[in-house]
């Protein structure tokens, strides 16, 4: 049995302008030890179905599945209480901005062993020694002194280290990062990257990566879902996505990459993602696709494959690009 | 040249459409405008709702009890004070005073208020530091206090209490209207104006203060409920209208020694300053969430 | 940390300055002959004219005037009350401690009732309950507090006999006015039951009194754990799995407290304004009744001298509350000194 078995996940947020589906039908089963990345460009509703796992979304927010287990157990249909013992814990998130993500009025030490104190009963005081040692494994030098920090008083990499530390305190079977390094400069993006990798590793944690940075893919995945409008168009395995990718939109982003652009012009993607008031009657891609059809415009497709298209690429086309290396895969 | 001048008005009716859009969404506050309406209603009309004259005493009647209790009579619907005067008309005639003071203190204290921000935000040095120490000044001392110390100066009576009341407001609208005007300052369209040779009248009127309005209405509105609560406040300690003005909070301090025998005579004076500063407050509310951008509703 | 503190400090200077002038100017700008006006219209005496006159120095250039009772007042003296024959500042600290401890009492009210129902609402967002919080506090700050008070006093008082109508204590007690403090002092004495008469007697008007600031705290507290809940660390916190109710008090509480901190340092006039009319209404013997029959009576120097120590005294809480500020806010308290 998979570890995570997420089937037709959707999410509506009521607006004052109507309701607005950010997550249309997802379907992902994750099973121990896996990394997997969520692509899509802002919008696309990556983090959002991640953040419903959790039930991390506001109030106005609708969650339905068909499926949405965890280990056996049912997230869609459990109360917060259940749930609140499971995340952090067996499920664990971390996110984008990791300068205002710790509360500034708390030390390092204390949410890290606060989170430790919660799930595992106890002082806080008894797990200064384990955040240590916690610190230390993210690469945090001196964290004996560190363990009284303040928030304010690190940069963003360490921020984020600290986030990392704090969320893999209790050993999930499951680590979410939601675009762990966006928000940091290039040179620790790699760091960190390399980090969550090997944390992986030596915890055997299942890995969902959620990032628009299509290199960031290649590095670390194995699999790979890429989201449009709140919709998955695609499900791969990594390798397979770069060499022959079936949607046109996975082709598109991938031509839209530095590395593939022809000349001194880069291939975007002409177009808009549609919001709450422009979303098209059939293919929601089909206003920007290059191999539109008239069926495109007035049928919404039918996944087939895992691949929501009328028209499917065939797998002996797109190569007219440079394959990125694959590195350590 | 027609061209613009349509545009213009057509973006103004395309901006108070947007405006009423997202204002009407919130119920309470169009129950709070259309209750200030019926209100104002009252008191334009006040001659002619009103079934007596405020001032006629009904001697025989004093003290009557209102219509639904024992001994109360229908044509005195709330009423009698302690000379025999129907409370309803009384305090329909009230709502006139209230209204105007609300009016004179708001019109007051926001032109010298935002004159003076506009002023010290736009000059900067000494006359800012000058203008901003005498608001301090004047901060550091309570409202209804200052209010009360002026009216003994000027004498007591229902003008001298808006004007006093006046003053106190000034200050809110001076540090509102100079954070704005600060704000603005840097802003690229102003450096534009500038350097094209607008005159300091022109920039601060027509390109900062526009675009300082939001607050400055949402803070008139506030001030215009609190200015009936502190003219009330005047009135009760006899330091506002005199009797026998039917301004409600002086209604209130001449039947306080009813309050044992007849209370109603004191209850619904308050009760009618209660509803009048509510719809005020709700309609404030309301403008607040519509015209305050980071508020909308995502 | 300090330099915070000397910076409000410096910027008090001139607003102290500020009310001087205005106490002083206040009673040159009275209508009449400002012999008469001071000397209470009860008809002047030749010796009264002339102490009158040297107290005023009218002989003397204005600015003058202005330094000799700006001397005056940095030595503690504001004049002698025309009413009572009794200093100023004598009288004002006399009566002062009853107002204080209204004061006190109701922002306390304030407190334990409005920062927990602004929580609720917070947290609550969008329900029933949140519109009934609101819609409460709403009505609480839409009210002429001297009309709250008559409604409570015919309610509670006059149809249900629960509570005194006026005073601090009844008659029948004798304390000793050790603090000024009627609770502390009924505390200390020995008269059975008289902490308790006291209390009594302190519950109309403390609640009159913290109404408005009861109302405005809640919504204060509404607002601010409304944004603080959607700041990114109370979503990490929650992605801890964290109970809500320890997300509240330590994680989301704490930054919440720097907001309504400079709420409750905003409320210090409104207190003292209300003090005014609440003690007027219940015959509370503060500061508040002792301006108002002041300026009746036409006691001049009391109001004069009245006025500045209210001012006086509004800054100084305000201050305090300024420190409370800096220590709460770790940015202020950690702020190194360049």
């Amino acid at each position: 049995m998979a570890l995570l078995e997420i089937a037709n996940l959707t999410v509506d947020f009521a607006t004052a302008t109507g309701s607005l589906r950010a997550v249309d039908g997802i379907d992902l089963e994750i099973d121990e030890g896996e990394i997997v990345a969520i692509v899509g460009e802002s919008g696309s509703g990556k983090s959002v179905g991640m953040l419903a796992l959790m039930g991390l979304l506001p109030w106005t927010s609708t969650v339905s599945a068909d499926r949405m287990f965890f280990d056996g157990q049912d997230l869609l249909r459990m109360n917060n209480r259940e749930r609140r013992k499971i995340i952090g814990k067996d499920i664990s998130m971390i996110f984008q901005e990791p300068m205002t993500s710790l509360n500034p009025c708390l030390t390092v030490g204390y949410q890290i062993t606060e989170v430790l104190s919660h799930h595992f009963g106890g002082k806080r005081r008894n797990y200064n020694d384990r955040a240590i040692e916690l610190l230390k494994q993210v690469g945090i030098a001196a964290a004996e002194s560190r363990l009284n920090s303040y928030p304010h008083q690190l940069s963003g990499g360490m921020c984020q280290r600290v986030m990392i530390a704090m969320m893999i305190a209790c050993q999930p079977k499951l680590l979410i990062a939601d675009e762990p390094t966006t928000a940091l400069d290039v040179t620790i993006q790699a760091q960190i990257l390399d980090l969550l990798i090997e944390l992986q590793k030596i915890h055997r944690m299942a890995l969902i990566l959620i990032t628009h940075d299509m290199s960031v893919v290649a590095e670390t995945a194995e699999r790979v879902v890429v989201l449009y409008a709140g919709q998955q168009v695609e499900q791969q395995n990594v390798r397979e996505l770069f060499n022959k990718p079936r949607h046109p939109y996975s082709e598109a982003l991938l031509n839209a990459l530095p590395e593939r652009a022809q000349g001194n012009l880069l291939n975007a993607i002409p177009g808009v993602v549609p919001g709450q008031t422009d979303r098209p009657q059939g293919c929601l891609f089909s206003p920007r696709c290059s191999y539109v059809k008239e069926i495109c415009i007035q049928e919404s497709p039918i996944a087939k494959d895992e691949i929501l298209c009328h028209f499917p690429l065939k797998p002996s086309k797109s190569n007219k690009s440079i394959a990125i290396d694959m590195g350590s895969q | 040249m027609s061209n613009s001048s349509t545009s213009s008005r057509s973006a103004l009716s395309q901006q108070w459409q947007e405006f009423w859009f997202y204002y009407s969404t919130n119920k309470t506050a169009v129950a709070g405008l259309i209750f200030l309406f019926a209100v104002v209603f009252m008191a334009i009309f006040a001659d002619i709702i009103s079934p007596h004259e405020p001032a006629e005493q009904y001697r025989q009647f004093a003290k009557l009890p209102p219509a639904w209790m024992d001994g109360g009579q229908m044509q005195f619907f709330l009423g009698t004070d302690y000379a025999g005067r129907d409370m309803w008309s009384r305090i329909i005639h009230g709502s006139r005073l209230s209204l105007i003071a609300g009016s004179i203190v708001v019109i007051l204290s926001l032109s010298i208020g935002v004159l003076l921000g506009l002023i010290s935000g736009y000059i900067g040095g000494w006359l800012e530091a000058l203008i901003m120490r005498v608001m301090d000044t004047i901060m550091a001392v309570p409202g209804l206090l200052l209010a009360l110390v002026l009216v003994a100066v000027l004498g007591p009576g229902l003008l001298n209490a808006m004007i006093a009341i006046a003053i106190t407001y000034t200050p809110s609208f001076v540090r509102l209207t100079r954070a704005s005007t600060l704000a603005e300052m840097n802003r690229d369209y102003v450096v534009a104006s500038k350097m094209t040779g607008a005159s300091p009248i022109r920039l601060m009127f027509v390109s900062i203060l526009p675009n300082c309005m939001a607050p400055i209405i949402v803070q008139g509105t506030l001030s215009f409920s609190t200015a009936i609560l502190d003219t009330a406040a005047l009135g009760f300690l006899g330091m506002g209208a005199q009797a026998p003005t039917p301004e409600w909070g002086t209604l209130i301090a001449e039947n306080r020694d009813l309050i044992l025998n007849a209370p109603w005579t004191v209850t619904f004076p308050g009760i009618a300053i209660l509803l009048a500063v509510l719809a005020i407050n709700l309609v404030g509310d309301g403008l607040r969430d519509a015209l305050d951008p980071k508020l909308k509703r995502s | 940390m300090l330099r915070f503190l000397i910076n409000r400090l410096m910027l008090l200077v001139p607003v102290f300055f500020g009310v001087t002038l205005v106490s002083f100017g206040f009673i040159r700008v009275l209508p009449g002959d400002p012999v008469e006006v001071l000397a209470g219209e009860r008809g002047v005496s030749a010796e009264k004219r002339v102490e009158i006159l040297t107290n005023l120095g009218l002989d003397k250039p204005v600015w003058q005037q202005y330094l000799n009772y700006l001397n005056d007042v940095l030595h503690g003296d504001l004049g002698v009350s025309v009413k009572t024959n009794t200093p100023v500042l004598e009288e004002f600290f006399e009566l002062f401690p009853a107002t204080a401890e209204l004061a006190i009492c109701a922002i306390i009210f304030a407190l334990i009732i409005g920062i927990p129902a602004g929580i609720i609402a917070a947290l609550k967002r969008g329900t029933k309950i949140d519109q009934g919080i609101m819609g409460i506090c709403l009505t609480g700050y839409s009210m002429p507090i001297f009309w709250w008070g008559l409604l409570l006093i015919i309610l509670f008082s006059n149809t249900l006999n629960l509570t005194p109508v006026s005073g601090r204590l009844s008659f029948l007690f004798d304390i000793d006015p050790v603090t000024g403090f009627m609770l502390i002092d009924t505390l200390l004495s020995d008269e059975k039951g008289s902490f308790l008469n006291a209390l009594h007697h302190l519950v109309l008007p403390m609640v009159v009194l913290g109404t408005i600031p009861l109302a405005v705290i809640a919504r204060q507290t509404r607002s601010a754990m409304l944004e603080v809940l959607s700041e990114d660390y109370v979503r990490t916190a929650r992605a801890k799995g964290l109970s809500t109710f320890r997300i509240v008090t330590i994680h989301a509480l704490r930054n919440a407290l720097i907001t309504i901190v400079t709420v409750i340092g905003l409320q210090v006039a409104t207190l003292l304004a209300g003090a005014i009319l609440t003690e007027t209404i219940f015959g509370w013997p503060g500061i508040g009744k002792w301006i108002i029959f002041s300026i009746f009576a036409r006691d001049y120097y009391a109001v004069q001298g009245g006025l500045l120590l209210i001012a006086a005294t509004i800054m100084i809480v305000n201050l305090i509350v300024d420190l409370l500020y800096g220590f709460i806010n770790p940015r202020i308290l950690h702020q190194k000194s360049k």
